[in-house]
């Protein structure tokens, strides 16, 4: 009966978590984006636009839904359903820090520690493919059949250097389990290099993580892989003809799957929540420092206005901040946070550079992209294979 | 161009791998609401996969008469429509159409007007470049460029409000001259924008020349061979980064445009790339001819002197009685221009503008004909892109740079 209450809880507590940080995700990329573009981007609904996702919510809530006469009607709205439930479910496995106690229950940080998480969530991305696929053809429209051929082709292909890259730090650590993965990161080379798979001997992964980012970017349909719904070309690709929550269910879905493969790139390269550097050396004080330092600056900024209306809302923003880095000094509540804290940045600096690069990068075309998965990046990513477990075999006797 | 007459391409491909291949084929309507197709253009193509195997540009959606409207309105006034031809180059136009107007009334115009006329021609071509270079670069997927190009052409913008009281519609350059006196300060506002513009041309094509994905989508993308371009009345960038360095200032100077050194940019390469390293050089001339024409900038009227023409000044209508005649006779009826025809092209951003203008003697033109660059340019595209996929179209028609306001006019 515990157990039932203890994943109830915890099943409500991620969704909730997951969802909101998805919607406030596409608020952080339209401001980024539009810092790196001179414009200010959302700052209509709230503070800095801050409830902006809410009026996004209300807006595609209460608009018209429409169904297009000729579509297949049965796939057509399973599309979108599959998209976001696949989506959701490989969120299940991951986990975000280590195990803790509360209120005298000890638990993981985590909705369910599978041994072969690692597995479940390659399959899981590779089912997800048929939403894109199905609502290309159920749509029944040529811009919308011609974005999910696309993609179809597309993540099938990504598909294959992802799970070899993901196979060699698999082999360094001898697991199939997230949770085994992380603790095997743990410890420091002389004291301070993290044994990050990035770092970790005798076969350093940073070539695995390189490639496993850019087969991430064509899994999660982004700049420069973001030909299915290629704008320009393809209007909106396979949800051209989606309208009202159907639409935003592809439009969470695609950025729950960002976080998704951003956190697995967290555990299997970056080393989960293991800290940059040991507790000796103060490691454990690093979020109490970044959010003083976050409440600083706002500080400093609502003293110094650019706005009238900052000398309001920019002290308040340090208020929170100064309020949670004196969270991270209360012992109940340090061992659960800490870990928790270094599992977003990392995820968080993952996610950043998704956005970065949506600024940055131009698109592929179709056949160049096909051309760079199976001439480049997948006789890299057996190369890095074959290396690490080269090395693996030699080293392990 | 050639008296043979040899069947398009097009078709002749179109009939071969019809042939060849069995396979069902889509028609895919692109436009005439499509994001890259910068209108109201409509794009048949026929696909095989995502291979087009036909492609047939339809025009005329955005078909305003304008050379029709002419014919209704006074020479003075049509200099208005003819900013309204090509949105982008609105000042390249309202310069043809007064150099043709002014070779009917065989006007003499002062060397102070031609330098401005070229100074602001020239801030027109960067203009309607940079929104080339933002518009291309956003269907190629670059979205930040776009914005940065903007910023810029905000600047230029600004300028022509200076000028003219107008962002786009300027109708600053009238046969005879200039509309307005310069503004005050006009001379400090060009400086600091010409002094501070290459840079940023160095930046673009930093965020895009050593882009490999950029390289990959635009190099060998939209080639046709330089005899089939000329004969189908392309020109522009669009010759010269085929190789033939054809620029209507460097071979039939107007406004003298003789006085001034640039260079024009050619490439050999003849693809997608090419012209976008021409069209950015071409910025680079032409921030060169503004610097020029605003340090050598001659003292004197910036009108003809032509009472029956211009419009005289305030105070000579409240001492003279002659000024005064003229102003209710320009104002009403506007002013004849003797009978007779006249050719003037210019070379506008986008390649040659021709203004064929036709007076019977009267306040009002008998035809003025335009031959826009658009319009040629366009005709390339079905020969352009067949064979080539879809992601090419968006590349190919992004190099031409068309307007369809030029193009149905």
């Amino acid at each position: 009966m515990e157990f039932y209450i203890i994943t109830l809880v915890k099943a409500a507590l991620i969704a909730f978590v997951l969802l909101t940080a998805a919607a406030y995700l596409v608020w952080l990329e339209r401001k980024v984006l539009a810092h790196i573009q001179l414009r200010l981007g959302p700052s209509r609904v709230g503070p800095h636009g801050l409830l902006q996702p809410l009026a996004d919510a209300v807006k595609l809530l209460t608009k018209e839904d429409l169904i297009p006469r000729d579509a297949h009607k049965p796939f057509y709205l399973l599309a979108p359903l599959l998209a976001v439930s696949l989506s959701l479910i490989s969120i299940s496995v991951i986990p975000f820090g280590p195990e803790v106690e509360i209120f005298g229950y000890r638990t993981y940080l985590q909705l369910t520690d599978l041994s072969i998480g690692v597995l479940v969530v390659l399959a899981v991305s590779s089912l997800s493919v048929y939403g894109v696929a199905l609502a290309g053809w159920a749509s029944n429209s040529k811009y919308s059949l011609l974005g999910g051929l696309r993609s179809s082709a597309q993540m099938v292909s990504y598909e294959l250097p992802l799970a070899i890259t993901v196979a060699a730090p698999l082999l360094l650590a001898n697991t199939l389990s997230f949770r085994e993965l992380v603790d095997s990161q743990a410890g420091y080379y002389f004291g301070i290099i993290p044994r990050w798979n990035i770092f970790q001997l005798p076969m350093p992964q940073i070539f695995g993580f390189i490639i496993f980012l850019i087969a991430a970017f064509a899994e999660t349909n982004r700049v420069p892989f973001d030909l299915p719904e290629a704008e320009n070309e393809l209007v909106a690709g396979f949800h051209t003809e989606y309208s009202s929550m159907k639409f935003a269910a592809f439009f969470t879905a695609e950025y729950i799957n960002i976080m998704t493969i951003c956190c697995v790139a967290t555990l299997l390269f970056l080393g989960g929540w293991q800290p940059l550097f040991p507790a000796q050396y103060g490691s454990d004080f690093v979020p109490v420092l970044v959010n003083l330092g976050a409440a600083a600056v706002a500080l400093y900024h609502g003293l110094n206005p650019a706005r009238p209306k900052d000398r309001l809302t920019l002290p308040v923003v340090a208020a929170v901040f100064a309020g949670i880095a004196l969270l991270f000094l209360v012992p109940f509540l340090k061992p659960i946070l800490v870990p928790l804290f270094w599992f977003a940045t990392k995820t968080g600096l993952l996610v950043f550079v998704f956005i970065w690069v949506r600024g940055t990068l131009p698109r592929f075309r179709y056949d160049q992209l096909m051309k760079f998965a199976w001439t480049f990046l997948f006789p890299v990513a057996l190369l890095n294979l074959l290396a690490t477990s080269f090395l693996v075999a030699v080293t392990s006797k | 161009m050639s008296d043979t007459v040899t069947p398009p391409p097009v078709t002749a491909e179109t009939e071969a791998s019809a042939e060849r291949s069995t396979r069902r084929r889509m028609t895919l309507n692109m436009g005439p609401q499509h994001p890259s197709t910068h209108g109201v253009l409509r794009v048949l193509l026929e696909l095989d996969g995502e291979t087009i195997v036909r492609a047939e540009p339809d025009i005329g959606y955005l078909h305003t008469g304008i050379e029709k409207q002419c014919e209704s309105k006074t020479w003075q006034q049509a200099v208005t429509l003819t900013d309204r031809v090509d949105y982008l180059s609105n000042l390249s136009n309202n310069l043809c159409y007064a150099l043709a107007v002014e070779k009917l009334l065989q006007l003499e115009i002062p060397p102070r007007a031609q330098w401005m006329r070229v100074l602001l021609v020239e801030l027109t071509r960067i203009n309607s470049h940079l929104v080339w270079l933002g518009t291309h670069a956003l269907d190629l997927g670059a979205m930040s460029v776009f914005f940065y190009c903007f910023r810029e052409r905000e600047d230029i913008l600004r300028l022509f409000e200076m000028f003219s009281g107008q962002r786009m519609m300027t109708s600053y350059i009238r046969p005879g001259g200039l509309a307005l006196e310069p503004p005050r300060g006009w001379d400090k506002a060009v400086r600091r924008f010409i002094d501070a513009f290459p840079s940023k041309v160095d930046q673009y094509e930093s965020l895009l020349n050593r882009n490999p994905i950029f390289l990959e989508r635009t190099k060998g993308v939209g080639i046709l061979p330089l005899e089939d371009l000329l004969d189908l009345g392309v020109t522009g960038p669009m010759i010269r980064a085929a190789g033939m360095p054809w620029d209507i200032r460097k071979s039939e100077p107007y406004s003298s445009y003789e006085k001034f050194d640039f260079s024009v940019p050619t490439r050999t390469e003849n693809d997608v790339y090419a012209r976008f390293q021409v069209r950015v050089e071409e910025m680079r001339q032409s921030a060169r001819i503004v610097k020029q024409a605003l340090e050598g900038m001659p003292e004197g009227p910036w009108k003809a002197d032509a009472p029956g023409i211009l419009l005289p000044e305030r105070e000579k209508m409240k001492t003279q009685m002659e000024a005064l005649i003229y102003h209710f006779k320009i104002v009403t009826e506007g002013y004849s221009v003797p009978a007779g025809e006249a050719y003037q092209c210019v070379e506008a951003p986008r390649g040659e503008i021709g203004y064929y203008v036709v007076s019977d003697g009267t306040s009002r033109p008998y035809r003025v004909f335009m031959r826009t660059p658009s319009y040629g340019n366009l005709q390339a595209l079905p020969d352009m892109i067949q064979g080539q996929l879809i992601a090419d179209t968006i590349a190919a028609m992004g190099s031409m740079d068309f307007v369809l306001g030029d193009v149905d006019r």
